[in-house]
This record gives structure tokens, C-alpha cells and sequence, in this order.
């Protein structure tokens, strides 16, 4: 049987909304990924160590706080900069339509904005994994 | 309240028109759904009648407003004699911008300020700190020190205005520098009126901003209970917040259960400190969510009123009246709102006005439109204060006290959302206190379970959100959001290093030891923080003698 996809559920910054982020993580959880939540207050560089740490094929992030546009990017430059380029970076929050282009640039596949049923993102999740 | 042969009456006539008038219209027009539940997701009735409020005594439960058990309201003649103070929360960038933002403010008709602080002012780290980065200004102002607070509040007089600081952790740093500008001013601590948030409790259970330890945390709040009891009479030395606790999807009735559990913490923590419960607890003030959910939410403020004025009175021996009094802000529901066309939540915001009004409530910060999308700009924040405003002048909700009293409904959902609250508070009792629930998780998991039911029900269409899962039209992106400049936390940081050149660094090194030994024994520590505040000492370097000695609170994380 094929290994269930493993997703890292993580919340950069001192933002300490995590409603969104504990919603998502039960949500992947039951349409049967696994899933590791980091709690709050996560450096990029920790959340790097325990994408790497858990062997994860995704990393979800969620940001409330409008730190976004410095926070995301710094998760992607790490994780290149470790020579890992198979691991999916996904993000959600409150993020300006406006800031979705520059940050898909940086390499965050997509940006799920509030309203999002988590049914999209588990559909998202499942056909853009890339493993 | 009613007589008891009319009460069995009332039940044969209920039952007679069931099974003829009603029965009748239901065969042919069933009803739209099987259930209707409140907006917290409880069973509503079909009809609430006499029957449905028996047990409840006028003259026990209800009472006069300004009277025990205040289910009326906590001021004899309510808004007839003074309207609510509207109060919106604002603040973002620099001290110089948020500044500009209160003055405008204070033009337009607010009659109290709202100081948004962002997030690592909340968490007690500079701006210069490496966690600060990407952060500075983004959510509220950043203070670093006395020099911003002294911009902040520039040419607005500390003895006219009465301000509420969103601060935590470090409240008692915050508090200090405000007791410090108020002392530049001429203003004596004395006569300077408002509130800091101090509620550290449900920080760890919803919102996250927290620093120290549950011990340490409890004693500076404890230290600031006893330090304005004596020097600073007129402030509101805690707001005990159900509005995190709501926001992170609890139910009304958890709202209430988890605010006044904590409460009840607070009053004891201050109690074995060895303070009188009538010398502070006139000074604790509530905080509360308003959703979508009108007639419940009236219910909510009703019965939180009666059950802590209960509380107080039974539990702690309270003989003061004031102390009995829930007095409470109110905010309406952030997640309540939209990101979907965003102009549908006026009307969201109208409803909530509506409900904190009708259920009583002593100031009000009303959301924007916009608020889904970004921090509010001016004119959507204009908006949000004419719609406190036209509630108040011209929907003639406040011409009588407590309008829908007396409403089967509201007075049997007031009783149920005080039965079902007083059932957590004896649950987190048997567990030991909210502190002891809070680090087993209890009421982190019980908030989850609810807002993951929530979501459950939206996604699956048992419950409508207009704009978002039904009414859905193509939109266009919105423009105009408000940006805060990505330069502040630059500016910040040379700021500081100015600060650090033109300030006495040998005093502030001093004054840093002796609140360092402060910590460490059991003087209180508020003092030795305003002495330090005083020679600019920041809010890093006063939280970071604090995390030195207190060390740092240690989340437990599960799903």
C-alpha cells in the first residue's frame, strides 16, 4: 500500500491565530494524510528542520498577521538552499489578493484565502503532491 | 412568574393547537428543515410559551437594572442616562501614524481609545529582535519604549480620553509607560481612566501572545490588581475575555462557561495573595463577542451578568455591589466576516450592534467591512462607527432598558446558556481550575471540536454564509486595502539605536537589576517597572529580565 501523504501543518511568526491551522490539520487528517502540527511561534528555520525531521511531502502554512510576504519566502529559500525541491509549499490567511503573484513567485504553489472549503485544499493537496 | 392554573392552561391550549392548526399547516407546508439551531449550533423550539419560563422568579432572577442579580443591566438607567462608549480598536504602523489615526478618531465622535499593539510588542520583544522581523507595525503599533508611548498620545489629554490597551503579558510594562506619559502630561496617575487586557489565561487558550509561565503570569497580574486598588483607582485592571475564546469557534455558552472559569481563577489568585475581593473586584471588566445570532448573543450578556454577579456574591462573599457587576466590551465577531463581498458585512456588524446594545453592553468597538482582507482603512472604519451611531440615534433600542426581557424565548435561552456555562465551570472546578485545564488542554479541545463542527456544517451547506457558500457571484479583486509600509520595522530599528545613544545606560542598567531582584523575591513589581520605563529602558529589555527569571510558558500543542 502506498505510504499516506505526510503534511506539516505549521504556523510561522508570532501570529497566534491558529483556528485556521488546527481546522486544516483535522481536516487533512480526516481524508487520511498524516499530520504533524508545529504549535505556534515557528521560526522558517525550525519549520524547515521539522519538514525535514518528519520526512513530510507538504508544507502548510497559515499566517493571520500580515507577515506573510517576508515569512513564506524565507520557508522556500531554506528549503532550496537544503537541496529539497520535492516538498509542495502551500499557505492561507488573510492575504491580500495583491500579494498572491509575488508570492507564488517565491515558489508557494498556492494561497488558499478565507473561505476556503478545506475540501479544495485537500483536492489541491492530493493532485499536486509531488511524490 | 405566572399563575399556575393559567400555566396548565397555557400547556392544554399549546397542545390542543399542536395537534389541529398546526398539524394541519405542517401535512401540507413541512417546514424548511428538520432542525433549527442557534448560531452556536443548539436546538431552538418551534414556540416558546409561559411554560417554557415557569421556573423563573421576577424579583430573583431578573431584578431591577443596576440591581442584583443585574440580568437587567449594570446601570439603573442604562442608555438613557449615557450611551455606550464606542470605542474602536485601531493602531498600526508607527506611534506617529496611529497617532494621526486616534486624533481622527476622536473627531469623529469615538469616545474612548483602542490601542492595537502588534505582535512582538504583545510578546515583549523589541523591533529589532530577529522573531520581530516581518512583524513590526503590521498588526498595531510597535513600542519600543516611553518615547513612542510619548508620540502616541501626543496632544491628547490622558485626563479627558479613557484607553483600552489590547496588551497581555507585558501589561504591566504598558500600563507603566502610560502612567509615565500621564506623569508628562501633568496628569496623575490617579485620575487617568481605561483598561488594559491583562487576561493571560486565554492567551494560552486562544490567542496566543503569551511569554511567561502560568505562575509568574498570575502574579504580575495580581501585582497590578494591588498596585492600582491603591494608586490607580479608576482603571480597569483586567478585561476578561470571551472574545478569543469565541473568535477561535467556541459556542456562546462555552464563551460564557471558559470567561467567567477564568475569571473565577483571576479573583482566587488575588484572594491568596492576600488582597480584600472588594477592593479589586470593582476593577474587573468582561470582554465579549457579538455574532450573528441576535436573540441568543442578547441572551449571552444576560446570563453571563446574572451568573457572575451570583458567583461573586455566593462563591467569593463579595459584599460590595460593584464587585457583583459584569460590566463588559464588546467586539463584534472578526470571523464572522466575509472575505466574499466584503460590503455584506455592514449588515453582519448592524446585527451585532444591535445585539450587544439590546444585551446591555458598556462600550463597543465595531468591526469593518474589509476586515477579512486586511486591517480596516479609514472610510471603512467610518462606516463601522455610524452603524454604533445609527443604532443609537435612530433605531430607538436605547430609549428602554433591556427591551426583550421578558420574551419566552430570551428569558428561557438566558436561563439554558446559564445552566450549560455553569456545567463548564463546574467541570474545569473538578479538574482543578481554568490554569489546570488550560495545560491539560481541555478547553482548547473542547473550543476545537465546536469550531471543526462549524466549519463541517458550512462545507456541507447545513449552514448558510451568504456570499460564501450560497449567493456566490463572480468578484473582482478589492482595491484600496490598507498596506502598512514594509520601511517601519527599518525605521524602527535605527530608532532604537538612537535611543540606545541618547538614553543614561548606566541608570538603565541599574534600574534593570533592581526589577531583576523584584522579580525574584515577592515585592511587587509594578514600581521597579516604572522606574524603568522611566529611563527609556525598553519593553525587550524589561520582558527579557522578566523571561530571565520566569522563564517562558511552553505550549502544549495537540489537535
Amino acid at each position: 500500500m502506498e505510504r499516506p501523504i505526510r503534511v506539516l501543518v505549521a504556523k510561522p511568526g508570532l501570529d497566534g491565530h491558529d483556528r485556521g491551522a488546527k481546522v486544516i490539520a483535522r481536516a487533512l487528517r480526516d481524508a487520511g494524510m498524516e499530520v504533524i502540527y508545529t504549535g505556534l511561534r515557528q521560526t522558517p528555520e525550525q519549520i524547515v528542520a521539522t519538514s525535514i525531521q518528519e520526512d513530510v511531502d507538504v508544507v502548510a502554512m497559515s499566517i493571520l498577521s500580515g507577515a506573510h510576504n517576508h515569512l513564506f519566502p524565507s520557508v522556500v529559500k531554506l528549503l532550496n538552499k537544503e537541496g529539497i525541491e520535492d516538498i509542495l509549499v502551500i499557505g492561507g490567511g488573510v492575504i491580500p489578493e495583491d500579494d498572491i503573484p509575488s508570492l507564488k513567485e517565491a515558489g508557494i504553489a498556492e494561497i488558499f484565502t478565507p473561505g476556503t472549503p478545506t475540501t479544495e485544499t485537500i483536492r489541491y493537496i492530493k493532485e499536486n503532491v509531488k511524490r | 412568574m405566572f399563575d399556575k392554573k393559567k400555566l396548565t392552561k397555557i400547556n392544554e391550549d399549546k397542545q390542543k393547537w399542536e395537534e389541529t392548526t398546526l398539524n394541519k399547516t405542517l401535512e401540507r407546508f413541512p417546514e424548511r428543515k428538520d432542525k433549527f439551531t442557534t448560531g452556536s449550533g443548539e436546538e431552538v423550539e418551534r414556540l416558546y410559551t409561559p411554560n417554557d419560563i415557569e421556573e423563573i422568579d421576577y424579583n430573583e432572577d431578573l431584578g431591577f437594572p443596576g440591581k442584583y442579580p443585574y440580568t437587567r443591566g449594570v446601570q439603573p438607567t442604562m442608555y438613557r442616562g449615557r450611551l455606550w462608549t464606542m470605542r474602536m480598536y485601531a493602531g498600526f504602523a508607527t506611534a506617529e501614524e496611529s497617532n494621526k489615526r486616534y486624533k481622527y478618531l476622536v473627531e469623529q465622535g469615538s469616545t474612548g481609545l483602542s490601542v492595537a499593539m502588534d505582535l512582538p510588542t504583545q510578546i515583549g520583544y523589541d523591533s529589532d529582535h530577529p522573531l520581530a522581523q516581518g512583524e513590526v507595525g503590521k498588526v498595531g503599533v510597535a513600542i519600543d519604549s516611553l518615547a513612542d508611548m510619548e508620540v502616541l498620545f501626543d496632544e491628547i489629554p490622558l485626563d479627558k480620553v479613557s484607553t483600552s490597551m489590547t496588551i497581555n503579558a507585558p501589561a504591566s510594562v504598558l500600563l507603566a509607560m502610560y502612567i509615565a506619559v500621564g506623569e508628562k502630561q501633568g496628569v496623575s496617575e490617579e485620575k487617568l481612566r481605561g483598561t488594559i487586557q491583562n487576561d493571560i489565561l486565554k492567551e494560552y487558550i486562544a490567542r496566543g501572545t503569551y511569554i511567561f509561565p502560568t505562575e509568574p503570569s498570575m502574579r504580575l497580574i495580581t501585582d497590578i490588581f494591588e498596585y492600582c486598588s491603591k494608586n490607580v483607582p479608576k482603571w480597569n485592571t483586567i478585561s476578561i475575555s470571551g472574545y478569543h475564546i469565541r473568535e477561535a469557534g467556541s459556542t456562546a455558552a462555552q464563551e460564557v462557561g471558559f470567561t467567567l472559569a477564568n475569571g473565577i481563577a483571576y479573583v482566587e489568585a488575588a484572594i491568596e495573595a492576600g488582597l480584600d475581593v472588594d477592593k479589586f473586584a470593582p476593577r474587573l471588566s468582561f470582554f465579549f463577542n457579538a455574532h450573528n445570532d441576535l436573540l441568543e448573543e442578547v441572551s449571552k450578556y444576560r446570563a453571563a451578568r446574572r451568573l457572575w454577579a451570583k458567583i461573586m456574591k455566593e462563591r467569593f462573599n463579595a459584599k460590595n455591589e460593584k464587585s457583583m457587576r459584569l460590566k463588559f466590551h464588546t467586539q463584534t465577531g472578526g470571523s464572522t466576516l466575509t472575505a466574499q463581498q466584503p460590503d455584506n458585512n455592514i449588515v453582519r456588524v448592524a446585527i451585532q450592534t444591535l445585539a450587544a446594545v439590546m444585551g446591555g453592553t458598556q462600550s463597543l468597538h465595531t468591526n469593518s467591512k474589509d476586515e477579512a482582507l486586511a486591517l480596516p482603512t479609514e472610510d471603512s472604519v467610518r462606516v463601522a462607527l455610524r452603524t454604533q451611531q445609527i443604532v443609537a440615534h435612530e433605531s430607538g433600542v436605547t430609549n428602554t432598558i433591556d427591551p426583550l426581557a421578558g420574551s419566552y424565548y430570551v428569558e428561557a435561552k438566558t436561563k439554558e446558556i446559564e445552566d450549560e456555562a455553569m456545567e463548564y465551570i463546574n467541570k474545569i472546578d473538578n479538574i482543578g481550575g481554568a490554569p489546570k485545564a488550560i495545560d491539560m488542554g481541555y478547553i482548547q479541545k473542547e473550543i476545537m471540536d465546536a469550531a471543526y463542527k462549524y466549519q463541517k456544517e458550512v462545507e456541507t451547506d447545513e449552514r448558510i454564509v451568504v456570499g460564501m457558500n450560497k449567493y456566490k457571484v463572480e468578484e473582482e479583486t478589492p482595491k484600496g486595502l490598507l498596506k502598512v509600509d514594509p520601511a517601519v520595522g527599518e525605521k524602527k530599528k535605527e530608532q532604537l539605536i538612537k535611543l540606545k545613544q541618547q538614553r543614561d545606560n548606566e541608570i538603565v542598567k541599574q534600574k534593570l537589576s533592581s526589577l531583576k531582584k523584584a522579580c525574584e523575591g515577592d515585592e511587587n513589581v509594578m514600581p521597579y517597572i516604572i522606574d524603568a520605563v522611566k529611563v527609556y529602558a525598553t519593553l525587550g529589555e524589561i520582558c527579557g529580565v522578566m523571561r530571565e527569571v520566569f522563564g517562558e510558558y511552553e505550549q502544549s500543542v495537540r489537535l
